[in-house]
């Protein structure tokens, strides 16, 4: 039978996992710390879920409060800078993103990640009024996984160019590239027709083509350039040349004078 | 709209029929300013800027997405095409976020090479940026001087880690080898070097240099405000009056152990950014000379002792059944970190370099997010060029000293 490939997610898998292989997880600890605590009650009514993984306080909200969680721990709790902004796919699981907001509160130096989980086809509202980082952040979360988000001042593509096809990092695009990604070229500077001409693309630049007599020459079977390859011997003697004769004497001066 | 046809052929870098009367310069992305593959549409009233759009992705190269197909050891070498210019800090960066990831730490051998090696890269990444933005601004000769210092950075690296540029000088949980044998020496005669010059050459060519000070002083002013708001950090911040370091704040490494000041400037322009370079460097010396008495008294630990993560050392290996199933499982399938997420903020010498990264128990991460400084440098490029002059414009980015390798991953 042949081996079942899920198409929702074609990313590497592990080639075998251990059938009694435990996955542990990364201890999630109650919030103590009192500035913390001063964080969670202040959005105590916008949040689902609020614990402390590795040092950052982790605050799980829905993804229509996101504005409004935001503009409160930047104006209440001190968190000015938002040092990053992205999702992660799990649309193969659940069909939602995670979506996650990482803050920095500079006097406390405390961070806090804001985190939702937003439906497929959803849009999320801009925080790039609040966080003008945001504005880079979130036009890179919908070039890479096409997620919309609204009120962005100028949402477009930033790092893929703007006629590209998918969003590649999402968990369903094609590791090798598609038919698309790789004619990109070749389309848009030359046109379709000229595919069969250009052929497809090669990235091995130490590919020795035998049969190319253009470029290559075969010692002892030489053609002229261009010429069909051809395994009959041929007898060129090759002089012994030095390529740099430094003995020698300059046969010209440039300048009279000198 | 221009029509081009070949006859009329197409200006790319100009567009001059528009009705407004300003004219829209196109800039990069091969410009020898551009630091990389930059490129800026500008629009001009007169030699003013009134619109820009950093417009960048001409690097790349899909790295976060490598880095859901690689294991964990695999990626450590891509992390190296991110700041070029200062590799060491990328290696370390992931590193570190993994090893928080696993809750393990490195050894006290590895903790001093790594900060050594981290100080050594914010040396030659600080030379580099001297050295490009004096180019651009004009200063020719202060780019050759700060080349030559850089040279002996990179022998220093390439004695302990064979590379110049693309180092991987750091493991997930410690370093690969032990220093060699005088490279000690070399580095404290390296920073006695770096001190001399500095305030002998680059200061000295530079710091009261009229020119200079007329291109730089008041050129690209950034407000505290706006400089948190756009998410600048590391010399952009401090450059604005915000003390913020995250060697000091949220120590790593050995950096809380150790004596040094972070340099703040509130000038909030191009020249209190440069000064704030120039001092940055004497603390980064100031720092090594530290670190080299502490190396002597470490054990020659040089990896952390967690067999199931990291591999045992060659000899146990060599000599143990059981360490080399572990060694030969961590080949060839990679290492499985506890499910859960991480965000590992690092002070790389041009900001704050963190690593996100969310781990479902798999070998693979199943998300790893590279927060890079120069990413959101750039994006600040759209507000901070409006209103100033064309000749300027060099300058800025120059100062916002952006490396396109972490801006396109």
């Amino acid at each position: 039978m042949r081996k079942y490939v899920p198409k929702d997610n074609v990313q590497k898998k592990a080639y075998y996992t251990d059938r009694f292989h435990v996955v542990p997880r990364v201890p999630r600890v109650a919030v103590e710390d009192a500035h913390f605590l001063s964080v969670v009650n202040a959005v105590k009514a916008d949040i689902t879920d609020s614990y402390v993984e590795i040092g950052t306080l982790v605050l799980h909200i829905k993804p229509e409060d996101n504005f409004k969680v935001l503009q409160v721990l930047k104006e209440q709790c001190g968190y000015t800078q938002c040092s990053e902004q992205s999702a992660v796919d799990y649309l193969a699981k659940d069909n939602e993103f995670e979506l996650f907001w990482q803050l920095l509160n500079v006097t406390e130096a405390k961070r806090v990640r804001v985190v939702c989980r937003l439906a497929n086809g959803a849009a999320i509202e801009s925080v790039e009024s609040l966080f003008k980082s945001a504005n880079f952040a979130e036009r890179e979360m919908f070039d890479m996984f096409g997620i919309k988000v609204n009120n962005h001042p100028f949402l477009k593509r930033i790092i893929m160019p703007d006629d590209w096809e998918g969003h590649p990092l999402l968990k369903t695009y094609p590791l090798q590239g598609d038919e698309f990604a790789s004619w990109y070229e070749v389309d848009k500077i030359f046109g379709k027709e000229y595919r069969d001409i250009i052929g497809p693309e090669n990235r091995d630049p130490s590919k020795i083509e035998r049969e190319d007599t253009k470029r290559f020459s075969r010692v002892g079977y030489e053609v002229p350039f261009g010429a069909p390859y051809s395994e009959e011997q041929t007898d060129i003697e090759y002089s012994e040349t030095v390529l740099v004769d430094y003995n020698k004497k300059p046969s010209k001066t440039l300048d009279k004078r000198r | 709209m221009q029509v081009a046809n070949k006859l009329s052929p197409f200006f790319e870098n100009l567009n001059f029929e528009r009705d407004d009367n300003t004219m829209v310069i196109n800039f990069g992305p091969q410009h020898p300013s551009a630091h990389g593959q930059l490129r800026l549409v500008l629009e001009l009233e007169g030699e003013q800027v009134v619109k820009a759009y950093p417009d960048i992705g001409y690097l790349h190269r899909g790295i976060e997405k490598m880095a859901e197909n690689m294991t964990y050891n695999e990626f450590l070498p891509t992390t190296d095409r991110l700041d070029y210019i200062a590799s060491t800090s990328n290696n370390y960066a992931y590193a570190l976020a993994v090893e928080k990831l696993l809750g393990i730490e490195a050894p006290r051998r590895a903790q001093v090479i790594r900060t050594m090696l981290l100080e050594l890269n914010r040396i030659i990444s600080h030379l580099f940026f001297v050295a490009t933005h004096a180019l651009d601004v004009g200063a020719m000769s202060v780019f050759l001087y700060a080349f030559r210092e850089r040279e002996f950075a990179m022998d220093l690296m390439e004695d302990y880690c064979g590379a110049r540029l693309t180092h991987s000088a750091v493991r997930i949980g410690g370093v690969p080898l032990d220093l060699p044998a005088g490279w000690l020496e070399n580095l404290a005669a390296f920073c006695d070097k770096v001190d001399y010059e500095l305030e002998h050459t680059y200061e000295a060519l530079l710091t009261e240099n009229r020119i200079w000070k007329m291109r730089l002083e008041d050129v690209g002013v950034i407000s505290a405000e706006d400089a948190l708001s756009w998410g600048c950090t590391g010399p952009m911040l401090r450059g604005s009056g915000v003390k913020y370091d995250i060697r000091k704040e949220e120590p790593y490494e050995l950096y809380s152990e150790l004596d040094f000041d972070i340099p703040v400037s509130d000038r909030c322009d191009s020249y209190g950014r440069y000064r704030l370079y120039m001092a940055e460097m004497k603390e980064s010396t100031k720092i090594l000379r530290q670190l080299i008495p502490m190396y002597s008294k470490t054990e020659p630990q040089l990896m952390a002792h967690a067999p199931q993560y990291i591999s045992a050392p060659k000899e146990e290996i060599m000599t143990q059944n059981y360490a080399l199933m572990q060694h030969f499982v961590l080949v060839t399938q990679g290492m499985r970190p506890p499910k859960g997420e991480v965000y590992v903020p690092t002070e790389s010498p041009k900001g704050e370099l963190g690593f996100y990264i969310k781990s479902e128990g798999e070998p693979y991460a199943y998300r790893l997010k590279c927060r890079a400084p120069s990413f959101f440098h750039t994006g600040l490029l759209q507000e901070l060029l409006v209103g100033t002059y064309i000749a300027d414009v060099v300058t800025i980015i120059g100062s916002t000293n952006i490396v396109f390798g972490e801006v396109d991953r």
